[in-house]
C-alpha cells in the first residue's frame, strides 16, 4: 500500500521563542529550525510499515517555503522513498495546508496518510482532521498504536480518560501522538543516498489551492511573568508556608 | 451574535469541562445554545438545559453517535452549526478530534484553544508551547473556536431552564468504529478539574513509588499528574501528562516531584496558582516558576511530606 507522510518545519522543539521587539509576530531570525517531533514520529511509523513490507511506497511530503526541502531531505534520509514539496512563501493556515495536501492525495492515491497530532510552532492540533474531511475519509487522532491487516487499521488512541480503540476502513488519517514509536537517528550512508532520492516541487497554485488567510495575527506578546518564589528549608517549612501564608492547604 | 456551544459528555451526564465553554460564550456576548451529540442521552439534555444562561438545548440522540466518532458527529455540527455566528468546545481529546473535522465541512479556519475573548472576532490564543500569546482575528463568517478550559472559570451549572428541542438529523459514514476502550478507573479528582495536583517526574524512578504520591494526594484531596518522561518510562499512563502535548491544569496549588522543568511541562501548569517544586537539583528549571522550592531528595522529603499532613 501507498502511505503519505506529512511534515511540518517548525522551531526545534528547544527553542524559546521571544516576539519581535514590535511585537508583530515572533522572531524567528537565526532560530534552529527542525522537522516538527509529531512528524518525525509518523515519518518512523511509515518506515516501519515498509520494512515490514506493507507500506510499497513512502512518500513525504511539506507545504511551506523553499527551505522545507531540509525537512523533506530528513524523511527520505529516515526511509521516505521521494517527497513532494508544494512550495510558497505564505505561512499557510491549517485549512489552506490540508487543501494543498488534498490536491497531493488526490493525484497520489495513498491509502493511508500518517501525520502528527499536532504542530510544536501554532499548536494547532488541526490539520489532520481538516484533510480528512476534505478526503471524507477514515480518521483517528492521537494514535499509540497502529496495525494493518485486512485492508483496514486499527488504532490505539490516547484520549483524556485513557486509551480507546478504532477501526478504520482505508484510506485513512492517522494523527501520531508521542508514544507512538521512538524515531531512528539517520545514518550518514542514508543522509548521502537521500540527497539522490526524488524531490517534486509545486506550487499551491499548480494544485489549484487559493491560500487566502481567514485569520490575522494582529500580534504577539509574553504571557504574563510568575514572581520569582523562595526557596524553603524543610518539609516544615514548606507545609507552614502552604497552610498559613499560600493558604492552599488545611 | 448566537453562541452554539457542544456539550462535552459520556451519554449520561453533563461534563463540567462545557462550563467553561459557556463561560467564554457569555464573553462573546449573544444567545447561546448548547448542542448534545450521542446516543441516550436524554439525561445530558436535561442537564444541559439547567446551566445558567442558555435559551436552547439542541440533542441529536442516535446510536451512530454513542462513542463520538469524527466521521459522525462533525458534519452534524457542521450542519446545525451552519445556523450560528460561533460555535465552541472545550479543547479535550473528543473536541480537539471533531472540531476541526467539522469546521473543514463548513470551509472555515478554526481557531484552537483561546484564552481570552477580545471581542467577537478577536481572540487571545497560546502558541510555542505558551512562550507566547497570539492575538488573532478571523474574517470567517462564522467562527469555529476551541476553547482552553483553564482559562474560563466554569459557568454556574444549575439555575437555567433552557427549552429542549430534539435534532433528527442522523449521519453514520461507516468508515469507522469504536473496539474498545480502556478507561482509567479512578476516585481521585479529575485532573484538568482538580483544585489541587500533584505530579511525579522521572526522579519517582519507578511506577511503584508513585504510591508514596498517591498517598499525599489522597490526603490533600488532589489529582495526580506525571511529566511526559514518566509515561513514556510506563511508570504511569498515559492520561496523567500535564503539558503542551497533555493535559492542560490550573489548579489553586501544583506540586512538582521530581520534574526538571522542561518548557513542553511547563506549558500544561504554569498558570497554576501555587506551585510548589521539589527536587534535588537545585538548578532545575521548575524553581524558576516555583513560589516555594524543596532542594531535597523525594524520597526523603515525601515522606515526611506525608507525615506532616
Ligand atoms: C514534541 C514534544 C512534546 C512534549 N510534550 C511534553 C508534555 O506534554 N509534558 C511533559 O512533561 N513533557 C513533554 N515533553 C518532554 C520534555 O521536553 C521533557 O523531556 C520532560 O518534561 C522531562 O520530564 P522530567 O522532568 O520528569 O524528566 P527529567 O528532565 O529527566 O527530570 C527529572 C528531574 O528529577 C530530579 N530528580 C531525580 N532524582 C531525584 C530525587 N531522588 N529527588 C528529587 N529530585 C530528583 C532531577 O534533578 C531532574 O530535575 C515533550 C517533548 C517533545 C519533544
Ligand atoms: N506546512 C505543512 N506541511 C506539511 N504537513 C503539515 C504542515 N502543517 C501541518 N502539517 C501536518 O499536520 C500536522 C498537525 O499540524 P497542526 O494542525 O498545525 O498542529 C503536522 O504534524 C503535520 O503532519
Amino acid at each position: 500500500m501507498k502511505v503519505l507522510v506529512a511534515v511540518k518545519r517548525v522551531v526545534d522543539y528547544n527553542v524559546k521563542v521571544r516576539p519581535k521587539s514590535d511585537g508583530s509576530d515572533v522572531d524567528l531570525a537565526n532560530v534552529k529550525m527542525s522537522i516538527n517531533p509529531f512528524c518525525e514520529i509518523a515519518v518512523e511509523e511509515a518506515v516501519r510499515l515498509a520494512e515490514k513490507g506493507i507500506a510499497t511506497e513512502v512518500i513525504a511530503v511539506s507545504v511551506g517555503a523553499k527551505q522545507c526541502q531540509e525537512q523533506l531531505r530528513t524523511a527520505l534520509a529516515l526511509g521516505a522513498d521521494r517527497a513532494i514539496l508544494v512550495e510558497t512563501d505564505e505561512s499557510l493556515e491549517p485549512l489552506a495546508i490540508a487543501k494543498c495536501l488534498k490536491a497531493v492525495c488526490d493525484a497520489e492515491s495513498p491509502d493511508l496518510i500518517l501525520m502528527g497530532k499536532q504542530a510544536i510552532d501554532g499548536d494547532n492540533n488541526q490539520t489532520g482532521q481538516m484533510l480528512a474531511a476534505l478526503l471524507d475519509c477514515s480518521q483517528a487522532t492521537f494514535a499509540s498504536e497502529l496495525s494493518l491487516d485486512d485492508g483496514k487499521a486499527t488504532v490505539v488512541r490516547e484520549v483524556d480518560g485513557g486509551l480507546q480503540t478504532l477501526e478504520l476502513s482505508l484510506p485513512a488519517i492517522v494523527t501520531s501522538d508521542l508514544r507512538l514509536n521512538e524515531p531512528r537517528y539517520a545514518s550518514l550512508p542514508n543522509i548521502m543516498k537521500a540527497k539522490r532520492k526524488p524531490l517534486d516541487v509545486k506550487t499551491p497554485d499548480d494544485l489549484g489551492v487559493s491560500a487566502a488567510p481567514r485569520v490575522t495575527l494582529l500580534g504577539v506578546e509574553l504571557p504574563a511573568e510568575r514572581q520569582a518564589g523562595i526557596k524553603v528549608e524543610d518539609v516544615a517549612m514548606l507545609v507552614d508556608k502552604l497552610k498559613n501564608e499560600a493558604k492552599v492547604i488545611s | 451574535m448566537s453562541i452554539l456551544v457542544i456539550a462535552e459528555h459520556d451519554n449520561s451526564s453533563l461534563k463540567p469541562a462545557t462550563l467553561n465553554s459557556v463561560t467564554a460564550a457569555q464573553a462573546i456576548g449573544g444567545d447561546i445554545d448548547i448542542l448534545v451529540v450521542g446516543s441516550d442521552c436524554q439525561g445530558v439534555a436535561e442537564q444541559a438545559a439547567q446551566v445558567a444562561g442558555i435559551s436552547k438545548v439542541l440533542v441529536a440522540d442516535n446510536a451512530a453517535y454513542g462513542h463520538q466518532l469524527a466521521e459522525n458527529v462533525a458534519p452534524l455540527i457542521a450542519e446545525v452549526g451552519a445556523g450560528y455566528s460561533h460555535v465552541l468546545a472545550t479543547a479535550t481529546t473528543t473536541a480537539k478530534n471533531i472540531l476541526p473535522r467539522a469546521a473543514a465541512l463548513m470551509d472555515v479556519q478554526a481557531i484552537s484553544e483561546i484564552s481570552a475573548v477580545v471581542s467577537a472576532d478577536t481572540f487571545k490564543r497560546p502558541i510555542y508551547a505558551g512562550n507566547v500569546i497570539a492575538t488573532v482575528q478571523s474574517s470567517d463568517a462564522i467562527k469555529v473556536l476551541t476553547v482552553r478550559g483553564t482559562a474560563f472559570d466554569a459557568a454556574p451549572a444549575e439555575g437555567g431552564s433552557a427549552t429542549i428541542e430534539a435534532v433528527a438529523s442522523a449521519h453514520d459514514a461507516g468508515k469507522s468504529e469504536f473496539k474498545g476502550e480502556e478507561v482509567a478507573k479512578s476516585d481521585r479528582p479529575e485532573l484538568t478539574a482538580a483544585k489541587i495536583v500533584v505530579s511525579g517526574g522521572r526522579g519517582m524512578g519507578n511506577g511503584d513509588n508513585f504510591s508514596m504520591i498517591y498517598s499525599i494526594a489522597d490526603k490533600l484531596g488532589a489529582g495526580v499528574g506525571a511529566s511526559r518522561a514518566a509515561v513514556d518510562a510506563g511508570f504511569v499512563p498515559n492520561d496523567m501528562q500535564v503539558g503542551q502535548t497533555g493535559k492542560i491544569v490550573a489548579p489553586d496549588l501544583y506540586v512538582a516531584v521530581g520534574i526538571s522543568g522542561a518548557i513542553q511541562h511547563l506549558a500544561g501548569m504554569k498558570d497554576s496558582k501555587v506551585i510548589v517544586a521539589i527536587n534535588k537539583d537545585e538548578e532545575a528549571p521548575i524553581f524558576s516558576v516555583a513560589d516555594y522550592g524543596l532542594v531535597a531528595d523525594l524520597f526523603t522529603a515525601l515522606p515526611e511530606l506525608d507525615a506532616a499532613l
